[in-house]
């Protein structure tokens, strides 16, 4: 079985020129796994989260009914990106697996808007909101071999509350930046291949092998984008993450969600009588709704 | 790449001898099977060793495939029927004279004697970049060579190249479109009939065929309908060697007349797009307009509207403008302009 199609140049060269199409239903497949292991470790494994004390019902109390959670930016590009997404993914794919329709210039503007879009979202995430807030700490990592051990039955004390975003959001988030970000330069470069309004065909701007790997790469981008995207819709839709899809319509998660899963101490929220304070002192106010 | 010729590559050879045998065959190969009609498209690309198939399901065993036959409006001719046998039937000389001078302009006698009406329709591009194996968008690769500043494009497309600018090199897939004929497909769910301009796709919607037949699909026969029988007909085809060629281009038309009138038409080219192009604009532009050389004009220019050439293809633009203005204004009443 050969994950990726070759030809023979003109040149007598073998190069790939994409990956075997069969992957999309390996993607397919693996995202409906994860659905089926996932809900059914939740349903009849899993154990109630227990986390540290996350600080004094003082604290508590100066939290607001509504915390704000993401701003309207945010949201409005999370929202752009995510139809961006769904059309580059159905436009790719499903011709392949035979609905065939005039796909290309649907895709080539979708992934012009997704590229405008996430190039908002560095300028924006990188000067406007807290940048580290979805990079991984050192809390996240030493809190991750906690539940580890708890998981495995041994010893080992209750990890803290999460911070703005728990430490598999964040690292999803990693994978989504891999992935798209894959796509994203590849699929740039492959519209010199193809007829757009932004810069004169030229398909001879690299060599054979290098066309083959790019278009081997954004394959492989798009087939792992299907199963990221089939995984971050789903924990989209369960009930113990609505909180969180609601504040990406609504801006903003109940103060109880936010007791209960979050430390103040790690996610600072802004108070309406007090102002911002430093990061991990007592939450008095807030720099990032991101 | 050819690298061996005149050796075809070993292939299993069924020869089913009924239309639902044959369906059957090709519905259980799959991808595997390759149908093989007259042959005449077929041996080139396996004496070239370009396409190795493994399985060949030949179709000449198939007498239901073969013949014309009157049906209660107009004709049906099988698929497996011959072109010179097209060009020859009275009934297609004297009711539908279109196809068969398109017919008889394709290739040569000895080509006409075996290759048949529905190979001529379902045969593959012709540019020689695909037709020599290199890996092609068409050959499911991932680049044009002939859309290239260096690139060969001189028989290529200038309407709706999408990726792929290769043409549809039939001639009487026009005729048949002026004819507004229907083409009979057998598949597993049974007979699907479709108009004959929807029989032919371009790359943008599928960059690796010419025409909507899936794997276990056969084209078994193609009805003409009487609705245009002896209409006003028109059959035009440009190409480097008169004595034998493939069209740079070529137009059908097929027009009733009332008073110098155009009442009704229907008009179609090939050679400039990926599939033979109805003018459906043209249609709508001069019916009610009188049959002449002013007419012609206007339809010409607006034939080749968002027509983009390539690097040597800038030809077929005043080509084509002319061709439809001659099946419209007629030979005698219009002048060629360049």
């Amino acid at each position: 079985m050969d994950f990726l199609e070759w030809a023979r140049s003109p040149w007598g060269q073998n190069v790939p020129i994409h990956i075997a199409w069969f992957l999309i239903w390996v993607a397919v497949i693996a995202g409906f796994l994860f659905f089926i292991v996932h809900a059914t470790y939740l349903r009849y494994f899993a154990k109630s989260k227990e986390f540290a004390s996350s600080g004094s019902p003082l604290i508590a109390a100066r939290i607001p009914e509504k915390v704000p959670r993401h701003s309207l930016a945010a949201r409005l590009f999370h929202w752009i990106m995510a139809a961006a997404m769904f059309t580059l993914l159905f436009t790719a794919f499903l011709p392949k697996v035979g609905v065939p329709f005039d796909w290309i210039t649907y895709h080539w503007i979708a992934g012009a808007v997704l590229t405008a879009s996430i190039l908002f979202h560095i300028i924006h995430a990188s000067f406007f909101m807290d940048f580290w807030s979805i990079w991984p700490d050192r809390i996240d990592v030493r809190d991750a071999g906690r539940r580890i051990l708890r998981f495995m039955g041994k010893p080992a004390p209750p990890p803290d509350k999460f911070a703005k975003y728990p430490l598999e959001n964040k690292l999803y988030h990693g994978a989504i930046v891999a992935a798209g970000l894959s796509a994203i330069v590849t699929g740039v470069f492959m519209m010199f291949r193809v007829r757009t309004i932004f810069f004169p065909r030229n398909p001879y701007l690299f060599g054979d092998m290098t066309w083959g790997m790019m278009y081997v790469l954004h394959g492989l981008a798009g087939v792992g984008l299907i199963a990221l995207i089939m995984v971050h819709v789903y924990f989209g839709l369960r009930p113990e993450k609505r909180a969180i899809t609601k504040s990406m319509i609504f801006g903003w998660m109940s103060r109880d969600f936010y007791l209960k899963e979050h430390d103040p101490r790690r996610w600072p929220v802004e108070t309406p009588t007090a102002s911002p304070t430093s990061r991990g002192a007592e939450p008095e106010g807030i720099r990032d709704a991101g | 790449m050819a690298v061996i010729r005149d050796v075809m590559p070993a292939f299993e050879l069924l020869q089913p001898s009924s239309i639902v045998d044959a369906q059957k065959l090709l519905q259980q190969q799959g991808r595997d099977a390759w149908v093989l009609a007259g042959g005449m498209d077929s041996f080139d690309w396996l004496k070239d060793r370009i396409k190795k198939p493994k399985v060949v399901v030949d179709l000449s065993g198939i007498a239901e495939l073969k013949g014309i036959r009157a049906t209660s409006d107009g004709i049906e001719i099988g698929a497996m029927t011959t072109l010179t046998e097209v060009v020859q039937h009275p009934v297609i000389k004297e009711k539908f004279k279109v196809l068969a001078e398109s017919a008889e302009l394709v290739a040569s006698p000895q080509i006409r004697n075996q290759g048949t009406l529905g190979g001529n329709v379902s045969q593959d591009a012709r540019c020689w970049y695909y037709r020599a194996g290199w890996p092609c968008y068409r050959a499911d690769g991932n680049i044009c060579y002939a859309d290239t500043p260096e690139g060969r494009n001189r028989e290529h497309a200038i309407l709706h190249a999408e990726r792929c600018v290769a043409v549809n090199p039939s001639d009487t897939a026009p005729a048949l479109i002026a004819l507004d004929a229907k083409f009979v497909i057998r598949t597993s769910k049974g007979e699907r009939v479709i108009d004959a301009e929807d029989y032919f796709v371009g790359p943008d919607i599928d960059i690796t065929s010419l025409h909507v037949l899936k794997p276990g699909e056969l084209l078994t026969a193609i009805r003409i309908p009487s609705a245009w029988a002896g209409a006003q007909f028109y059959f035009e085809k440009v190409r480097d060697r008169n004595v034998w060629d493939f069209p740079l281009l070529n137009v059908a038309s097929a027009m009733v007349v009332s008073n110098g009138t155009i009442e009704r038409i229907r008009i179609a080219v090939n050679g400039a797009a990926a599939r033979p192009l109805r003018l459906k604009a043209v249609e709508d532009a001069v019916r009610g307009k009188a049959a002449n050389a002013a007419t012609g004009t206007m339809a010409g220019k607006l034939a080749v509207e968002g027509a983009v050439p390539l690097q040597f293809n800038a030809y077929k633009i005043p080509l084509m403008r002319n061709l439809v203005k001659r099946a419209i204004g007629g030979v005698e009443e219009a002048t060629w302009t360049s």
